[in-house]
Parts: structure tokens; C-alpha cells; sequence
């Protein structure tokens, strides 16, 4: 019996009634990783150039074999001591490489932090060793997560999208998403800022939640935007997504952002029946907003119409199952949701950003200083990447007094504004009464390596239709629905009032039950080997 | 188009953020910084009065879902010594900084 492309809530239930073991399970997930992976990133390592390289997916930055044998073997003795090991029993999961493990490198994707062995083990990843998940893994994101497509990494070969290995994994949780679509693992532990864990689990076809802010603990998390910053799971279906959800979330005495809000069953929540629910559609989310390099002037389209039909067909689906469509729902601040991001999360990240100096721990500059401020200089200009620089830049020119025009106040009030239409339509009392909005989760489906990295802006456009639920700070999922004609998949998001998780999880599997005999359900990454 | 970050504007943002920048790095850098201002400029469209408030965070923080503040107590962090271990240079335990450059105020 092969494990590796079993979902997460199979493989537990596996090795819990002891028809397989946790090694083992282990072994075959390591198996299919030595199998489709390639060669893992490295810090200034050569970019993908052989024809090997060109066909794998290089989702990792490291594995941690000898990490993951230490919690499959305790999972196995605890089954044979009689102990119940938790509900991920033996799940081989990977992390994105911004959550610290006591003991093991964490980076950042970037080379400042290519040296750094984390003291301390991030809340997250705590809680998925005490459910019995066993992490094989860090995997591959953008520098700092700054970015939507992970070819900002330093660490070479970036990911490849096991769909299409031309194609980007999108970002910044693309090692995570390209894993679990590859069979790396059964669920990722990804970060969602302005859509990073949403983002790349669209272009790869897998499922992907971002949480409300605070609902999981930011503990152990590498700092981007921290009043944007979500961890949350991806996985291959919605039920590992909820299973996962439930091992991480709750309030925790070491983030003070960590909501003290009870945590619901998921798993019976998503089983509810979806009859009645009212679910809204916006004209907003079906235009997309570009920038034109070559005249400097950001123009707008509707949306491909492969994408809209794609997920004006789960608003039927939904519609057969009982819900209420309800169409026309004005979100009107949504096109305000990027230029609100780039001031916001530039001043957030830059001010994380300047505590990475070459003195207290990472990179330091192996040229000769004669003072502090030219260690400052030398160790961030050769270690950090352009993201970083840019961000570093455009935070300080946006918050420093000396260049004050106004803009971050006036971002906060958009955010406020962004804030005040979703509190609109979710109103219980309101005109439209809400339960969840359904979206497209991206513009475009995955493109090509290399097809727009290097330009800021239409890159981080690609980010317009998740970003604004983070600045209004409620959760949003995205599920698979459908394939376009390039065989690249598509992604569509429910978003709900804070707090909804367990509804968008009862939206997504009521879609998940009623498609899944659909032939498109079938599919898999044409890199897995047909006879596994 | 005028650029809103000048070169003049552009290095003095370098020495602020302390960075020593590659060859050629800096054009791009500063076409960047230009092409996102484009963006962040469309902010002066959006029709604000002055009875809208700013979000710190976008979900409010009230006493529904806010933790109680922990107790004003120091610990001893049990990490000492592993952090100690990452840091580049260290004397007795003490992790060495660099002279701190400086100048005479008039």
C-alpha cells in the first residue's frame, strides 16, 4: 500500500488502527519526495538548467529526515504502548521555511538568515507534533515571503509547479503548495499576508485557508506585516484542511494577537447542511486591474472568461444544493485593496526588516568594516535580495517624517473603508445578509517562470482579489474548481465574517461532495509516475 | 510622468536603510520604487471624510476576543545559550557590537 497521495484523515486512521506504521509512512513519503523533488534549494546555488532540473518540482529547502524518523517513531510507540498519538497520527506534513524549529535551520528564503538555527520552535509546528504530524520538511517561498510566485528565493532552483514545470508555483507558500500537490506530504503549513497561502494553493490545485487574524498564533512566525500576517494549512482536500486547522488554532499566552475565542469542532461543522446559506457574488472580484510597464498606467479587464465561468459554475452547484445566490454585491473599496498594501505591509516589513544587522545572530559580511553602520550596509547589500531592498525602501520613504505626504494615514483609513464593506454585506441586518462572498482567487492561473518577475507591480497585482481580506482581517479558502484549457488549475475563495471558518470549510466540502465524481477530479500532476 | 523619488530622494532612503547597493542595482531599484508609487497614488482618488477612523488591524480587538495581559514578570529565558551560539562574535557571554559611528552636533 502506497500512502502518499492518501489524504491526511486515511493515512491517520491508517496508522492508528496499525494496518501501516508510521515510519513506513514515512519512508514512502520520503520515497516520492527523492522521486519528483530534484535537488532541494541552496543559497547561491545555480538556477534549474539540466533537463532533471527542468522536470521536478524542488518544493524543499531541507529536509529533515532524521527530525521526522525521531516523531514517526514516537507516534509508533505510543500506538503500541496504548496511547492515543492525536488526530494526525503519522501525517507526513512539511513547513514553510518561516516558522522556526528549535534546533533546525529556518531561513526565510533568504541568504541573511542562510546560517540561522532557530532556539525556540514556533507555536504552529508545537501543536502538529502534540496532533502527531511528523514534519519531513521546510519548504521553498519567496525571500521574507515577499512575493507571488517564489522565484524571489534565495535558494536556487526555486519551485516549479508540479502541473506544469514552466510554470510558476505562485507565492509566497509555493514550496508548501507545490509539495502537497506533488504528494510531498499531505498538508503545508503555509502564511497568508496578502494572499500567500490562497495564491499558490490555487495555481497548484490544492486547498488552502487563511484564517482570521488571530485565530492562529503568529508565535514562532518570521515577521512580514504583522498586523497582516496569518498562518494557516494547505492540503489536497478540505477535510486535511479542517483537520489541520483544528490541531493549530486557539489563543496562545505568547502572541497577545492570539484571539481568546473558543474553537469550534470543524470537522462537524463542515458536515452541516449549506441549504439556506446565502452566498453573494461581486461584479468586483470579476475585474482585474493590471500595470503597463510600458506606459506606466494601471489599466482594467474583466476577468479571463475560463476563471468566471469556472466559478460562476460552483455558484450553481451550490444553488442545487440549497444556498441562496445573491448577485450585485458592492465591495466598492476593493479596487483600493493593493495601493492600500503597498504602503501598509512596506512599513510593516521594513521596520521588521531592520533588525537583521549581522550582530546578533545571521549573515555577516565577510568584507572589512570599520564601523557599525558599514557592517549594517555591507551584510544587507550582499545578503539581502531585491524584494527585501525594495521593501526596505519604500517602508522608510512612506513613514519617514522628512517624506511625509499623508500616505499611511490614508492607507489605515482605507483599510477601515475596506473593512466597512465586508461588515456590510455580512451584516445579519444589512441589505444583502451574507454568510460568505465567492470569488476567483486569482487574475490569472499560474504563468510562466519568469513572465513577470522582475516587475513589482504587476506581480503584486496578482494579489488583488485575496488581498483585501486581509486587510479586513477575516479568513478566506480556496478550493480547486476546474482546469483551464492550458490544463493549469483554477481557484475560487468563499470568504465569511470573522470568525466563519468552520462555514467556508462547509462550503468547500458540500462542492468537494458534489464534484467528486467530475472527470477533472481525476486528474494528477503529470510528473507523479503513472503506475504510484 | 514625474518621478516621485528622485535620485537625489532615492539615496538618501540608502543611507537610511543602511544598504550598500550591487552594481547597477540602484536604476531598477528606483524604476521600481516609481512604477509602485503609480499605484500607491491612486489612495489620493479615494473619497475619505474626516469621520472615518484608521485600522490598526482589520478585525477589531475588543474584550471578546483579546487575551488578558500576562502578569509583569521576568523570566529567565531558557534559550540563553543557543542564543548566544548564533550570534557572529561574542567575548565572556556578551555579544560584541561594533564601534558605533558618530558625529559632533553643532
Amino acid at each position: 500500500m502506497k500512502t502518499y497521495d492518501l489524504p491526511a484523515y486515511t493515512i491517520a486512521d491508517l496508522v492508528k488502527t496499525r494496518q501501516i506504521s508510521a515510519v513506513e509512512v514515512l519512508e514512502q513519503t520520503l520515497e516520492r519526495v527523492r522521486s519528483v523533488d530534484g535537488r532541494s534549494g541552496q543559497v547561491d546555488a545555480a538556477q534549474a538548467q539540466s533537463e532533471e532540473d527542468l522536470n521536478t518540482v524542488h518544493a524543499f529547502t531541507l529536509l529533515t529526515e532524521e527530525h521526522a524518523r525521531g516523531q514517526a517513531e514516537k507516534v509508533d510507540q505510543k500506538l503500541k504502548a496504548g496511547e492515543n498519538p492525536g488526530p494526525l497520527a503519522g501525517v507526513p506534513y512539511t513547513a514553510k521555511d518561516i516558522f522556526t524549529v528549535k534546533g533546525i535551520p529556518t531561513t526565510a528564503g533568504s541568504k541573511i538568515l542562510s546560517n540561522y538555527v532557530a532556539p525556540y520552535t514556533a507555536t504552529v509546528v508545537e501543536r502538529m507534533a502534540g496532533a502527531g504530524a511528523v514534519m519531513i520538511g521546510k519548504v521553498n517561498l519567496d525571500e521574507f515571503t515577499y512575493g507571488s510566485s517564489s522565484e524571489s528565493s534565495a535558494f536556487k532552483p526555486i519551485p516549479r509547479n508540479p502541473w506544469d514545470t514552466s510554470r510558476v508555483v505562485g507565492g509566497s507558500s509555493g514550496g508548501s503548495a507545490a509539495a502537497v500537490a506533488a504528494g510531498e506530504g499531505a498538508i503545508s503549513l503555509g502564511t497568508d499576508t496578502g494572499g500567500s497561502i490562497r495564491h499558490p494553493a490555487a495555481f497548484c490545485g490544492t486547498v488552502g485557508l487563511k484564517p482570521t487574524y488571530g485565530r492562529v498564533s503568529r508565535y514562532g512566525l518570521i515577521a512580514f506585516g504583522s498586523s497582516l500576517d496569518c498562518p494557516g494549512p494547505l492540503a489536497r482536500n478540505v477535510t486535511d484542511t479542517a483537520l489541520a486547522l483544528q490541531a493549530i488554532a486557539g489563543e496562545d499566552p505568547r502572541d497577545n494577537t492570539a484571539a481568546v475565542v473558543p474553537v469550534p469542532d470543524y470537522l462537524a461543522e463542515m458536515e452541516k447542511d449549506i441549504r439556506g446559506l446565502r452566498i453573494g457574488l461581486s461584479e468586483e472580484f470579476f475585474r482585474v486591474t493590471y500595470f503597463d510597464s510600458e506606459t506606466g498606467e494601471l489599466k482594467e479587464n474583466p476577468i479571463d472568461d475560463v476563471i468566471k465561468n469556472a466559478v460562476l459554475s460552483v455558484a450553481g452547484f451550490l444553488a442545487q444544493m440549497g444556498a441562496d445566490i445573491v448577485v450585485d454585491v458592492p465591495l466598492p473599496h476593493t479596487k483600493y485593496g493593493i495601493p492600500t498594501y503597498f504602503v501598509i505591509s512596506r512599513v510593516e516589513a521594513s521596520s521588521n526588516l531592520l533588525r537583521y544587522d549581522g550582530v546578533k545572530y545571521g549573515y555577516r559580511t565577510d568584507q572589512p568594516f570599520v564601523d557599525l553602520k558599514e557592517l549594517y550596509r555591507k551584510t544587507r547589500g550582499a545578503a539581502f535580495g531585491v524584494e527585501p531592498k525594495l521593501r526596505m525602501l519604500m517602508g522608510i520613504y512612506l513613514s519617514a517624517a522628512q517624506f511625509d505626504k499623508g500616505y499611511y494615514q490614508r492607507a489605515l483609513k482605507a483599510r477601515a473603508l475596506i473593512r466597512s464593506d465586508f461588515n456590510s454585506i455580512f451584516d445579519p441586518g444589512g441589505k444583502y445578509r451574507l454568510d460568505a462572498l465567492l470569488t476567483p482567487t486569482t487574475p490569472t492561473t499560474a504563468f510562466s517562470i519568469g513572465g513577470v518577475y522582475g516587475d513589482s507591480v504587476l506581480m503584486q497585482y496578482s494579489d488583488q482579489l485575496t488581498v483585501t481580506t486581509n486587510h479586513a482581517g477575516i479568513p478566506g479558502l480556496t478550493i480547486p474548481v476546474g482546469f483551464d484549457d492550458d490544463g493549469l488549475p483554477i481557484g475560487a475563495q468563499f470568504l465569511g465574517p470573522d470568525y466563519s471558518e468552520g462555514l467556508l470549510l462547509r462550503l468547500g466540502r458540500a462542492f468537494e461532495k458534489l464534484t467528486e465524481n467530475e472527470d477533472w477530479r481525476n486528474r494528477r500532476p503529470p510528473l507523479i509516475p503513472a503506475n504510484e | 510622468m514625474t518621478d516621485k523619488i528622485s535620485s537625489d530622494v532615492f539615496n538618501r532612503l540608502v543611507d537610511l536603510a543602511s544598504l550598500e547597493l550591487q552594481e547597477g542595482e540602484g536604476e531598477y531599484l528606483r524604476k521600481e520604487l516609481n512604477n509602485q508609487m503609480v499605484s500607491i497614488e491612486v489612495l489620493e482618488s479615494i473619497p475619505i471624510d474626516a469621520e472615518t477612523g484608521t485600522a490598526a488591524h482589520g478585525l477589531p480587538y475588543t474584550d471578546k476576543n483579546s487575551p488578558v495581559p500576562r502578569e509583569d514578570i521576568s523570566r529567565q529565558d531558557p534559550h540563553r545559550e543557543d542564543i548566544l551560539k548564533q550570534a557572529p562574535e561574542l567575548e565572556d557571554g556578551y555579544i560584541v557590537v561594533p564601534d558605533i559611528s558618530h558625529e559632533e552636533l553643532e
